[in-house]
């Protein structure tokens, strides 16, 4: 990986992140999975819950909390002006992205991925087909998740990629992809269901797609967004100049 | 020898022109970019940078040229005017980050030396946002100037330090630049370019209004008109005697005193007083009334 990644770049990024008001944000997701599967698993009457709550639950909080994480890493930099401290170096485009990247999932895995782990485990078991299942398309998720969304801050402006996540996650994934099967195609939720489902076997994890064409398509809505966001700050023109 | 090229650079953000047709040649010693606020030298410093692309033209640093060409800052230092660094960090991880992401062999070494030029050695172990403003800027030109650059460029460097820190950060680029690197500050502030450097760009509404030794664009800027206000214990009286003086091009008397136009600085400003004795009047004010640095500016674009 050497020359793909950048240490001071993955680390500062990682501290930045950490660094901002919005980290506390972080914590919510852990606190409402955990929360909800220790009071569902102490008052719920039957089992049939977990994988559709945690399914659900903790995949939209998997989409928003990529939402931050990703749209920040690059985004933020850009608003602040503070990229340019990190464009005035010899260090590559594409090993700048990717770098950052890397730190995006390694935070949403940590923020969602486990906190999901550890209350699928309190649901149905450390060792259940379910709980690895979630834990291997969230997994999932958030590479595909944090490519999308690190892409969309270095296409359009931090802002309304804000606003273009949101509306994704919400109105496409959220609405059109339960209502028609082929929007499912270009879905990362259903990417992640069919990924989960590949290993937990339950009817209550509903992709719209097979496994092959979820891990295919993924593979390929990665690539193609990191390529682009490299390609975008290659090219990158700051903005906030003075004009006569 | 190292020089940064414009050749007839223009950038333009729709119907608004930032930067008109701009060509010129900078080399080795201190350059000073000097220009009103909203001139175009932000604009002009980010695409010599490589952080914006003309609409038209060509710049070339050392013969290559900036725009997708991340390996330029080996030899290229940039200082932003933006006040935004990574504050979370202290200075001393700054400037080490600086340091490796150039890919030095000893870059703790290289960020303790460059900590050390700027002073900030005591300060080093805190966190950027702790600093004062005069302190970030001092911290950014560190991690500027880590790799050594051939060429240095600072935006708006003297902007929040104090009057010493401003002195010694002109001693700095004065040595840097008598050590044969390219030295190319932007300023708004007639007195820093006049105390730093021998060579300035005069940059005015996007275009190159003047350019070369700073002694003779000063001498332009000395002997323009001049338009002062002055005000006496008889107005109409003054005016009359005035009109009668070489140096005086015009008169004009208003409500709130005499407009007098001179064309000849150093006298009129030596003869008003004896004038105006002479006339038996009383001087009460002599004050210049278009002494701002955008008067200066419009002068020199338009001659």
């Amino acid at each position: 990986m050497r020359g793909l990644l950048n240490g001071v770049v993955l680390r500062v990024t990682l501290r930045a992140a950490m660094s901002r008001k919005r980290a506390v944000l972080f914590a919510l997701p852990a606190i409402l999975l955990i929360g909800v599967a220790a009071v569902l698993k102490a008052t719920a009457k039957g089992t049939a819950w977990p994988p559709d709550v945690l399914s659900i639950l903790g995949y939209l909080l998997l989409a928003l909390t990529a939402l931050i994480v990703g749209g920040s890493v690059l985004g933020a930099e850009i608003d602040d002006g503070s990229i340019l401290h990190l464009l005035a170096t010899p260090v590559s485009r594409r090993t700048i992205v990717l770098s950052k990247y890397l730190a995006a999932v390694a935070l949403t895995v940590a923020f969602v991925g486990i906190p999901l782990y550890v209350a699928s485990a309190i649901a149905a078991g450390a060792a259940s087909k379910l709980t690895i299942g979630l834990l291997v398309g969230a997994l999932a998720g958030a590479v595909i998740y944090n490519a999308i969304f690190l892409m969309l801050t270095a296409v359009v402006s931090p802002g309304p990629a804000l606003a273009i996540g949101l509306l994704y996650i919400l109105l496409w994934e959220g609405l059109l992809a339960s209502l028609v099967p082929g929007v499912g195609l270009l879905s990362a939720d259903h990417y992640s269901l069919a990924i989960a489902n590949s290993i937990a076997h339950s009817s209550a994890l509903q992709p719209n797609l097979t496994v092959g064409t979820a891990v295919g398509l993924g593979i390929v809505v990665t690539a193609v967004c990191l390529a682009l966001a490299t390609i975008c700050l290659s090219g990158f023109n700051v903005k906030g100049g003075e004009v006569a | 020898m190292t020089t940064i090229e414009l050749r007839g650079v223009s950038r333009w953000y729709g119907n608004v022109v930032a930067v008109n047709g701009v060509t010129l040649t900078i080399g080795p010693g201190v350059t000073g970019l000097l220009g009103p606020n909203g001139a175009g030298k932000t604009t002009l410093m980010h695409m010599i940078a490589g952080f914006l692309v003309p609409s038209r033209g060509e710049i070339t640093v050392a013969g290559r040229s900036t725009w997708r060409n991340p390996d330029m800052f080996r030899q290229l230092g940039v200082v932003p005017e933006r006040d935004s660094v990574y504050s979370f960090l202290t200075g001393a991880e700054f400037v080490t980050a600086s340091a490796k992401l150039h890919g030095l062999p000893a870059p703790d070494a290289a960020a303790g030396r460059a900590i050390s030029m700027l002073e900030m050695t005591e300060a080093q172990h805190r966190k950027i946002s702790t600093y004062s403003k005069g302190m970030r800027q001092r911290i950014k030109v560190a991690a500027a100037l880590v790799h050594d650059p051939e060429v240095v460029l600072l935006d708006e460097p003297f902007n929040g330090m104090d009057p010493r820190q401003r002195l010694h950060m002109m001693d700095l680029l004065h040595v840097q630049g008598e050590q044969g690197r390219v030295i190319v500050f932007s300023s708004h502030i007639l007195e820093e370019v006049e105390r730093l450097s021998g060579i300035i760009q005069v940059i005015v509404g996007g275009r190159l209004a003047a350019s070369g030794d700073f002694r003779a664009i000063r001498r332009l800027m000395t002997n323009r008109p001049h338009v002062f206000l002055v005000r006496s214990s008889d107005d109409r009286a003054l005016g009359a005697a005035l009109i009668g003086r070489p140096a005086v091009s015009a008169v004009e008397l208003t409500a709130h005193g005499l407009q007098v136009r001179t064309s000849d600085y150093g006298t009129f400003t030596r003869e008003i007083a004896r004038i105006s004795r002479e006339a038996g009047l009383r001087l009460t004010q002599v004050q210049p009334s278009d002494e701002s640095l955008e008067s200066v500016f419009a002068y020199l674009l338009a001659s």
